[in-house]
């Protein structure tokens, strides 16, 4: 596994021109995103430039990708590789167990009663 | 029912008066203990009733219960009682028998003996069962307590704390507020001369390298290499990572991610040994516990919740735990305080008559992590000072011991 190219207690990176405020840029190298409050859905937030409206509410903690993520790609979050994409990521979607495996052991999570996705 | 003695008790809450230095009861090792508890402690889940009863009209006058379930004999778990039971934070020590189990009552006595502490055993078949057992547990409690209470206390250095960190309920937040903000705690208190423990190498998939590369020796970063090569193992045998299904719904997608959130709470210091549970650190330092049991997998998994691993801080001479939530953990301790560190805002904002420390104004932007962990570092302080956990006021006294083995650490894991 790369080290990452920073110590990992240090501040989270200012959010770079041309994104909503809500969200966290952890480390440069990152490809997602963190949200820091909950983001309704229906909204539009600007990321790097791109205006995405989310189609389900982005909860506090939760990540959303910072640019195109091609299946098989590693997820980068903390400068560090967290796990692998299992389809094609578009730019200001979730990242989550939906489509997202460790690269370690399976995660295991409840599915409501709706099957809806975990956090949702 | 005849429960008189349970009204004589003490009126006056025992511990220290606010006082602006910090302040300890000194014991025979040399020690200090932040609090002066007396442990009721069941030597098998048949006498645990009898040693909950006879703590109950204590329960706001420091009496904590903590105990082992098994019948059969566990040198894992005779150790820990060992460690808990003779822990700085514990003056007096009631150990409850049914009797008939395998532990060795008579070690155990003879250990906290030997420690300097007061100690009786009341076996429950002997005494003539539960009624008599209590009352009889009841008078000695009464009467240790106030011996304690009359204890005087010493002046107490930051240097001689040792300090422990676990998280627990952890969600997408915790990784950027509430871990890295104990992690710059523990950095104060490692500067100070503290030592300070951080745990659960299945929490630490993922991070081995770059945790190895902080060790004082190549040989110690081995060794912590492979000690969470082994936690991989064991948890992969057991089919299960350690991850709980809320960590997804908070934001968590793997037990990579979660890693390198739970990681941040070991702070930046150089890391100067690895200890096992009830292994105490020599002198001030960071410490990682190897809390995964060595061997063939058995008796299941390493640690069933977090007071399992809190125990085991615990037994490591940890005065007090720093936890980190997001989710919103209410859980305390027997015999040290737990320091809640909420790490999501709004966690905080629902569940705030539980949480010490409200981390996730770092998330939005109204703290640093300097300044939080500044405040985590001195609220420790003051637990020396008089001041009491919101867990601790809540009367929580968690506690959890199970069967574990583990082989005794070699000589590279604690280098200096």
């Amino acid at each position: 596994m790369p080290n990452p190219s920073r110590d990992l207690s240090q501040q989270p990176v200012p959010v770079t021109a041309g994104t909503d405020s809500r969200l966290l840029l952890l480390f440069e190298g990152d490809n997602v995103f963190v949200a820091r409050m909950r983001i309704r859905a229906g909204e539009t937030v600007l990321v790097e430039g791109n205006g995405v409206t989310l189609a389900a509410d982005l909860p506090l903690g939760h990540k959303l990708a910072r640019r195109p993520i091609a299946a098989g790609e590693k997820i980068v979050k903390y400068g560090a590789p967290i796990g692998t994409a299992t389809e094609a990521i578009p730019v200001g979607t979730p990242v989550h167990v939906h489509n997202v495996k460790s690269d370690y052991t399976p995660t295991y999570h409840l599915m409501d009663a709706n099957k809806a996705e975990a956090g949702r | 029912m005849s429960m008189a003695i349970a009204t004589e008790v003490a009126p006056v809450p025992p511990g220290l008066a606010q006082t602006s230095t910090m302040r300890g009861w000194l014991r025979r090792d040399g020690r200090k203990g932040i609090r002066n508890t007396v442990v009721v402690a069941y030597l098998v889940e048949c006498a645990h009733h009898v040693a909950r009863e006879i703590a109950i009209p204590f329960r706001e006058h420091d009496v904590h219960v903590i105990g082992f379930p098994g019948c059969y004999p566990n040198p894992y778990a005779e150790t820990m009682m060992q460690r808990l039971c003779t822990h700085p934070n514990v003056g007096a020590v009631l150990l409850i028998s049914l009797g008939c189990e395998s532990f060795n009552k008579y070690a155990l006595e003879r250990f906290v003996r030997d420690s300097g502490r007061p100690v009786k055993t009341i076996v429950i078949q002997a005494t003539g069962g539960t009624r008599k057992s209590m009352e009889e547990g009841r008078a000695f409690v009464a009467e240790q307590r106030a011996a304690l209470d009359a204890e005087p206390t010493v002046p107490m250095d930051p240097s001689e704390l040792v300090i422990g960190t676990v998280c627990g309920g952890s969600d997408g937040t915790s990784g950027i507020s509430g871990n890295p903000a104990a992690g710059r705690a523990f950095d104060m208190f490692v500067a100070e001369g503290a030592a300070c423990i951080f745990e659960e190498t299945g929490e630490l998939i993922g991070c081995e390298h770059i945790m190895a590369a902080r060790a004082v020796t190549p040989e110690l970063g081995e060794i912590l290499e492979a000690s969470v090569a082994k936690a991989a193992r064991y948890y992969a045998t057991l089919g299960y990572g350690s991850f709980a299904a809320g960590n997804a719904e908070g934001g968590l997608t793997t037990i990579e991610e979660k890693s390198m959130g739970a990681y941040a709470k070991s702070g930046a210091s150089p890391i100067s040994g690895l200890i096992k549970p009830g292994d105490i650190p020599p002198h001030g330092g960071l410490y990682l516990l190897d809390v995964v049991p060595d061997g063939e997998v058995r008796f299941g998994f390493p640690n069933i919740n977090d007071n399992a691993e809190i125990a085991e801080l615990i037994a490591c001479g940890s005065h007090a735990v720093l936890f980190v939530t997001g989710r919103g953990s209410v859980v305390g301790s027997a015999i040290s305080p737990v320091v809640k560190i909420c790490a999501n805002p709004e966690t905080y904002r629902r569940m705030e008559d539980d949480m010490d420390v409200d981390a996730g104004r770092i998330i939005e932007g109204r703290a640093g992590l300097d300044e939080v962990g500044r405040e985590i570092h001195d609220l420790v302080v003051d637990l020396a000072r008089g001041k009491r956990t919101k867990s601790e006021e809540l009367a929580h006294q968690e506690f959890v011991l199970g069967y574990k083995s583990f082989e005794p650490i070699g000589p590279a894991c604690l280098p200096v």
